[in-house]
């Protein structure tokens, strides 16, 4: 495994353009797992508690219930892209202007472990 | 090394194909004509993956090959992987049997199970690959005391595989009993003797490539069942339904579920009530427990963590995660099929009866669809069912074989024990072998040994520790400047015990006071159930007379059920743990485990200083979000 020495961390953290990297990621990843955790719960909750909503009939015998346990899939799955999307066209150019940057040549002559 | 792995993965190929062959021939489930078809189709599947685990022996040179493949997985196949990982035999059998018998609960657990990789995707597969490099305890000991962080991370690891590994192993030793009649012995043998070839002869390659073809088997199945079911409403989710409810199957299965309640609910409101939630999950608090445990235990389980160490770079770690959600949150839409098609077209009652937990719910539903118990396509459709439940449950076994295997190896032998001192590439791999050998040995006696017990608990148990140890561990590492060596201590300590301890003071043990309470009351209820029966025997009614024999019959079974669990516990009076009523109403610990493993976390590290930590928090910080110098950690 690679030294601490061989690139200088502690230039990259004071790096402008790095702190601007980390807030917006950090914002943005937040920010969606908080939307995931608080639509997750709201299915046991109202499983539990809201029965007499989860029991409306919306499209024949499909109920809301049911409806509510669908939308978790697509929600799962829009966070995901949306997600994806946001991280390679953003945060992975960001990160890789950075790495090219700081990476010490002398650290890719030698052989890895 | 090489010459001789190839000699001797001939002659286990052998040696299970012939096991394999003689014990499907001594089977009671599937018709006696048709033994050869399930034969057939096992020995298809075992001979297709001990191939690949040849061709993956070769490649197998260094640590880096056996722990990780070499890192050169491929997002998407790493996502295939990782789907064949985690849809244990719990997730497809076990769910499609909950929504058999139960309806819309079943489903909901479904949903917490796909939901879990939002947790993983968002916070932890990208950091982990540019920090870690075998195993979670490579991520933990990065910024912290190496020897502590390791200790307490392997015997993590350990403690969580092992209550997975034995839910698995009992499970599937279970369920290939029930299928093709081996008895519970072999078919733990089986497994452990198949998964161990594949692991020890073939490390990461040949698990990553049996869990791929176990997961494409899987979902291959699954979508042909699901048309079959599917098909005649013409793909129609509502008209699917409608006859589901509409079942009177169904309705009698949901009048039984409600007792007393059920004798105002008209017909069609009883097949509606399938729909809605309670049938299963009654405590709401236990549902959010369990919710917890799920959606933050997936992101701490190690031979998921491990999966992201396969791929090159963070960007395929996150491919990986997509392609998961994609082929997991995939089946679990199909398990609304198979669990509801299974109620309407053989029955909740039925299934029952093969197995009061459901769990034959996927492969009976495979069996009626195919024409039944005296057709060829019905149990080929049996066997072919039966073969890819038992794949799943070797690859499942395998990669949490591997996890344990790293740990041992890699944490506890190379960096605790020959700590300092340099271990050779050669010597690496050979302690990771040496390892497998331990650990799969172990899991096929422990998976002897736990025989009878309750894979759910178990599994509640395994999902129970990742949430409220591993997780709160991993996630402030990554993501917390203050966090140190004195959190992880803190952290892996009251998360285990709390998760632990409180499972074992929890309704899921055994009462013996109130099993027997529950047998005397049955007892005492026979004089008065018998005479109304006995009375009815005499009808001139044909119907009622039948109702009456029925009757007796159950009533028999009840009174010997009721005798031998007096029999049982006669000597006992407190359950394992002492107790003669649970002292913690839970039955998921999660909702109390988890804020204390946080706890744990946060007030070990606030009240303990470490410089290391602090000094290393930088490079952690810079490296998990830049991504630099991974190629090299994975470089060989």
């Amino acid at each position: 495994m690679a030294t601490p020495n061989e690139v200088d961390w502690d230039a990259i953290i004071r790096d402008p353009r790095f702190q601007s990297l980390h807030r917006r990621k950090s914002a943005f990843l937040w920010g969606l797992m908080a939307i995931a955790v608080a639509y997750y719960f709201l299915l046991p909750i109202g499983a539990a508690y809201f029965q007499d909503l989860f029991k409306i009939r919306v499209w024949g015998v499909i109920n809301v219930a049911l409806l509510f346990a669908l939308s978790q899939f697509v929600m799962a799955w829009a966070i995901a892209i949306i997600y994806s999307r946001k991280a390679s066209q953003d945060f992975d150019r960001m990160a890789a202007e950075l790495s090219a940057e700081f990476a010490n040549p002398n650290s890719q002559a030698r052989p890895g472990v | 090394m090489k010459t001789t792995s190839k000699k001797w993965s001939a002659a286990v190929l052998l040696a299970v194909v012939a096991l394999g062959a003689r014990a499907a021939f001594a089977q009671t489930e599937v018709g006696t004509d048709y033994r050869w078809v399930t034969f057939f189709v096992f020995a298809v599947i075992i001979g297709i993956t001990m191939y690949v685990t040849y061709l993956a022996a070769k490649r197998v040179r260094s640590a880096s090959d056996f722990y990780t493949a070499g890192g050169g997985v491929s997002g998407f196949q790493n996502g295939w992987a990782i789907a064949g990982d985690y849809l244990s035999a719990a997730s497809f059998l076990g769910i499609a049997g909950l929504i058999s018998l139960y309806g819309y609960d079943g489903f909901n657990y479904s949903v917490g199970f796909l939901v879990a990789y939002i947790t993983v995707l968002l916070l932890i597969a990208e950091p982990c690959r540019n920090i870690g490099r075998y195993t979670l305890s490579d991520i933990l000991a990065y910024r912290n005391d190496p020897r502590k962080s390791r200790i307490l991370g392997a015997l993590s690891v350990i403690t969580v595989s092992t209550f997975y590994l034995t839910a698995q192993m009992v499970g599937g030793g279970v369920l290939v009993k029930t299928l093709i009649g081996i008895n519970y012995e072999t078919s733990v043998c089986i497994v452990g003797v198949l998964m161990l070839s594949y692991v020890l002869f073939g490390g990461m390659v040949a698990t990553t490539w049996v869990q791929i073809i176990k997961a494409v088997l899987l979902v291959a199945a699954s979508l042909v069942i699901v048309a079959l079911v599917w098909a005649p409403y013409g793909f129609s989710l509502p008209g699917f339904l409608q006859d589901v409810v509409s079942d009177p199957k169904v309705q009698a299965r949901v009048a039984t579920l409600l007792g007393d309640p059920a004798k105002n609910m008209s017909a069609a409101e009883l097949g509606q009530r399938f729909l809605e939630p309670g049938l299963y999950l009654k405590a709401p608090i236990d549902q959010i427990s369990l919710g917890m445990a799920l959606v933050f235990g997936t992101a701490g389980l190690p031979h998921i963590l491990m999966r992201f160490f396969t791929v090159r770079s963070a960007q395929q770690a996150r491919r990986s995660v997509v392609w998961a959600m994609v082929v997991i949150g995939g089946f679990y839409l199909l398990t609304l099929f198979l669990g509801f098609g299974a109620a309407k077209i053989v029955g909740p009652a039925d299934i029952a009866s093969v197995d009061a937990g459901g769990n034959m719910a996927a492969p009976v539903l495979a069996q009626y669809l195919g024409g039944g118990p005296n057709a060829f396509l019905g149990n080929f459709m049996l066997a072919f069912v039966s073969a890819v439940a038992f794949a799943t449950i070797v690859a499942v076994v395998a990669g949490l074989v591997l996890a344990s295997a790293s740990a041992l190896a890699h944490d506890l032998y190379v960096g605790v024990w020959r700590a300092g001192k340099t271990v050779t590439p050669q010597g690496q791999v050979k302690a990771a072998r040496v390892a497998t050998v331990i650990v799969g040995a172990m899991a096929i006696v422990i998976g002897i040994a736990a025989k009878g017990q309750n894979a759910a608990v178990l599994v509640g148990l395994a999902f129970a520790v990742a949430a409220s140890a591993n997780f709160p561990c991993v996630l402030l590492t990554l993501h917390w400047k203050r966090c140190n060596t004195g959190g992880i201590v803190a952290g892996m300590l009251i998360g285990t015990i709390a998760a632990v301890g409180l499972t074992l003071v929890s309704p899921n043990l055994t009462y013996p006071k109130a099993v027997k309470a529950a047998a005397h009351k049955v007892l005492d209820a026979v004089p008065a159930k018998r005479a109304a029966a006995t009375e009815g025997l005499a009808s001139a009614d044909a119907a009622v007379a039948g109702k009456a024999k029925k009757d007796l019959a159950a009533l028999d079974k009840a009174v010997t059920k009721a005798n031998a669990d007096l029999a049982k516990w006669a000597n006992d009076e407190t359950s394992f743990m002492g107790l003669e009523k649970p002292l913690f109403e839970l039955k998921n610990p999660g909702l109390i485990s988890i804020p204390l493993g946080f706890l744990g976390v946060l007030l070990g590290s606030l009240l303990m200083r470490d410089r290391r930590a602090e000094e290393m928090w930088n490079e952690v910080y810079a490296r998990q979000n830049t991504g630099l110098l991974v190629s090299k950690s994975v470089a060989h």
